[in-house]
């Protein structure tokens, strides 16, 4: 009974870890996945309405990169559906039907961005070149699709709906209204752009480092600029998008909300508390902004803003800590890449160039890291912050996993795979990125030399 | 027949695809493993990377569709197989992200030793995963996984003679598939020592598949008794299809009829599996599931088949355009895209 005991406790913490580990893995790549298809379209078409032998260049080397990498989202995204069999049989065997549709239809998107990848990576030489730009038409609309779909599944986790329950079982099922769920858009259309403003900052940030080592010709500064420009119109959306979430959050998830809060207590005039640690029930070190949150909340300094007291010690996360200070920095970060995005429209509109400054290349050289723990703090925050529940407030964490023995092995060898392949996959891009300097004297030799695959 | 009964057949078809598409791809790599280091080997390995470059992500989203299939539609089937054969599953899932990554890598370096190393990888993973995903099979189809979240031995309900036995007639298939399509690409490609390769192979595969079917033929008498005799009864018409094409796909190979042994080959590797299929009908877990105890509500059946029927409309013609537009070779096109220097 001891070892029964033991196991159940383990389960979950090794499942938990699993899951995390590879989501967290597998998203970046998705985001390059959703992203870097529509770069290349727009290099591609560039250069054919233009001729300039530097967004043909862009076109081609993006497309390779763009080939590698989605080839190792698909595979990490492969294990994801078996694990979720694997770790989380007690959730897909009850609420799998409920959640299904959309990851139905995101498995004919994905279908559909495959097929069309290999049409339009293996097809550039082969077909005419309108119909090959034309052909990378459905990976960008797959890719947001299956990027919209997989959230929903998500987002139903966190507001359940379009289903009953009776004496344990599933009596009724409408499976459009627990797709079409109140987290839905809010959840879909933050991921979606945190996907596209990822993309962006991540490549222009390799071609920010060149400049800085000294390569300052078309090729690098389109290579910035196009990436850049699209990454940063994109940004003042998702702040406004990360908004419309929050307030989900505040109607629909209200302990949540209070644990990103750091927020003990239901309180009236509640203030906006930034940083800190919860320790001992309350949180510490704070900056508090007095009547903030309620007014981000509810627009009205007076309103109450439920606290983690109103709900029972069992209901609620216990990490508040990691969840109040993943959602802090999120937004701090997506607040600094709003400004480096002023800056350059900014220095645009005077200009009509980028800031003279190298402390612009600098910040342009991080952004790509820092959009990306961005988007991983908020999926922290999101995901730690519904604990105990997998599905809120209807089914725990503990009830969902898989009870058979030795789960943890599949965790430890796990770690041990993708700590191999992260290795791997940095080196192989780094060889890309560095492979074939762009001749200096592009007429000399004919960008169709180099075939993408 | 029921909306159930409907959408388990197209479960099965999803299944039919993947052992299709992506077994004959996963075949391929068990070649590139045997290819050999010399110059032919080189060639062969040019080949198998020509072939299945351009679809080969294409051929294993089967494996996606037939898991959300599973889990919208029948559940507790999903539940019950996918806890009591965590084990396997997850090996096959480790199988398949080194394959795809090595595959990917591969192509991007120009040093032998690191060819080497990512072709030794994609080569293995490609036997791990037919393996896993044959003996899960073989667990389920011998009665070895009970309803129920994790109510199965962890480890007996995939490591059993029957299991084992069709994991090992797994991988002989995928490389009997592999060689077939590949003699016929051979063919195109217009390299007689190609062609005289892999069509050696493909009979010596399809010889063994043969014999490994009629032994897991014998060890279901003694082990599986139940499904011995669906496969004798209401299975037994396939079971005659499968017999008749995998000898008629011998003979066309013998007789240098490339592209009328895949139809033949592809009908018995087919037909063997709908033989399973009926010989348990109507149960899902046999004993103690099945079709109509599994299935999801009524709605959600309605709306899955209405999304995959839109989904197919998109589907089928892109899948069509892929083949197609892979399967005449470029005019002036030489081997496989070798690395940029």
């Amino acid at each position: 009974m001891v070892t029964l005991a033991a196991i159940s406790v383990a389960n979950p913490v090794a499942a938990r870890s699993q899951m995390g580990f590879s989501l967290g893995w597998h998203i970046v790549l998705a985001c390059l996945g959703v992203g870097l298809p529509a770069l290349v379209v727009f290099a591609e078409w560039r250069g054919l309405r233009t001729g300039d032998v530097a967004y043909r260049l862009l076109a081609r080397r993006w497309a390779k990169v763009l080939g590698v990498l989605f080839a190792v989202g698909a595979v990490s995204g492969t294990i994801l559906s078996i694990e979720l069999g694997v770790l989380w049989s007690g959730l897909m065997s009850h609420y799998g039907q409920v959640m299904g549709l959309p990851f139905a239809i995101e498995g004919i998107a994905f279908f559909i961005e495959a097929i069309f990848l290999g049409i339009y990576l293996y097809g550039w030489d082969r077909l005419p070149p309108r119909v090959h730009l034309l052909s990378g038409i459905p990976i960008i609309v797959a890719g947001i699709a299956s990027a919209f779909f997989v959230v929903c599944a998500n987002a139903w986790m966190n507001t359940p709906r379009g289903f009953m329950v009776s004496g344990g079982r599933i009596t009724r099922v409408d499976p459009w209204s627990a797709m079409f769920n109140p987290a839905t858009g809010p959840e879909t259309t933050h991921m979606i752009l945190a996907a596209l403003m990822v993309t962006g900052f991540l490549v222009a940030s390799v071609y920010a480092v060149a400049i800085l080592r000294g390569r300052r010709d078309r090729y690098h500064r389109l290579g910035l600029l196009v990436p850049l420009t699209g990454a940063v119109i994109l940004t003042p959306g998702q702040i406004v998008a990360g908004d419309w979430a929050a307030r989900m959050v505040a109607t629909d998830q209200p302990t949540k909300l209070a644990a990103m809060e750091g927020l003990a207590k239901t309180t009236r005039g509640a203030p906006e508390s930034l940083f800190g640690y919860f320790s001992g029930g309350k949180l510490h070190g704070a900056i508090r902004i007095p009547d903030g949150l309620s007014l981000l909340a509810r627009l009205n300094p007076n309103a109450t803003i439920q606290g983690l007291d109103a709900t029972p010690p069992n209901d609620r996360p216990s990490l508040i800590t990691v969840v109040h200070l993943s959602f802090d920095l999120m937004v701090t970060i997506g607040f600094g890449l709003l400004a480096l995005g002023a800056w350059l429209a900014w220095s645009w509109w005077r200009r009509r160039d980028v800031p003279e400054s190298k402390w612009f290349l600098r910040a342009v050289a991080v952004s790509g890291v820092a959009a990306t723990l961005a988007m991983e703090l908020g999926w922290v925050t999101t995901e730690v912050g519904r604990q105990p529940w997998i599905v809120y407030r209807v089914l725990r964490v503990a009830s969902a996993v898989n009870p058979e023995p030795g789960i943890r092995y599949g965790y430890y060898a796990l770690v041990a795979i993708y700590a191999v392949l992260t290795v791997i996959t940095i080196a192989v891009l780094r060889r890309m990125t560095g492979a074939a300097p762009v001749p200096d004297a592009p007429q000399e030799r004919d960008v169709q030399e180099y075939k993408v695959v | 027949m029921t909306l159930a009964d409907w959408l388990a057949g197209v479960m099965w078809i999803g299944v039919t695809c993947y052992a299709l598409f992506g077994g004959a791809d996963f075949g391929a790599g068990f070649w590139d493993l045997l290819a050999g280091g010399d110059r032919r080997g080189d060639r062969q390995r040019r080949l198998i990377e020509h072939s299945i470059g351009p679809v080969w992500e294409a051929n294993h989203v089967w494996l996606i569709f037939v898991l959300v299939v599973m889990w919208t539609c029948f559940p507790g089937l999903f539940g019950a197989v996918s806890s009591t054969l965590y084990i396997p599953l997850t090996l096959a899932a480790f199988g398949v992200i080194a394959r795809g990554s090595a595959f990917a890598f591969r192509k991007t370096v120009t040093q032998t030793w690191q060819r080497r190393a990512f072709g030794a990888a994609f080569a293995a993973s490609s036997i791990i995963t037919p393996f896993f995903l044959g003996a899960a099979a073989g667990g389920v189809a011998s009665g070895r996984v009970p309803p129920g979240i994790g109510t199965g031995r962890p480890v007996t309900s995939w490591w059993n003679p029957v299991s084992v036995l069709t994991g090992i007639l797994a991988v002989v298939v995928c490389a009997y598939l592999a060689a077939v399509y590949l003699t016929g690409d051979a063919q195109r490609a217009g390299d007689p020592d190609l062609i005289a390769g892999f069509r050696l192979r493909a009979l010596g595969a399809g010889l063994v598949a043969g014999i490994v079917a009629a032994a897991g033929l014998i060890l279901l008498h003694q082990d599986a008794r139940a499904l011995y005799h669906g496969l004798l009864h209401r299975g037994l018409p396939m079971v005659v299809v499968s017999a008749v094409a995998g000898t008629a796909s011998l003979v066309l190979l013998y007789r240098r009829r490339f592209l009328t042994a895949r139809l033949t080959a592809a009908a018995a590797v087919t037909a063997v599996l709908w033989a399973w299929a009926l010989a348990q009908y109507p149960q899902l877990l046999n004993p103690g599931l099945t079709i109509s105890q599994a299935a999801a509500t009524r709605a959600v059946l309605g709306a899955t088949a209405i999304s995959l029927g839109a989904g197919a409309v998109l589907l089928v013609p892109s899948l069509a355009w892929l083949y197609l537009l892979f399967q005449r070779s470029a005019p002036g096109e030489s081997q496989a895209a070798s690395p940029r220097p």
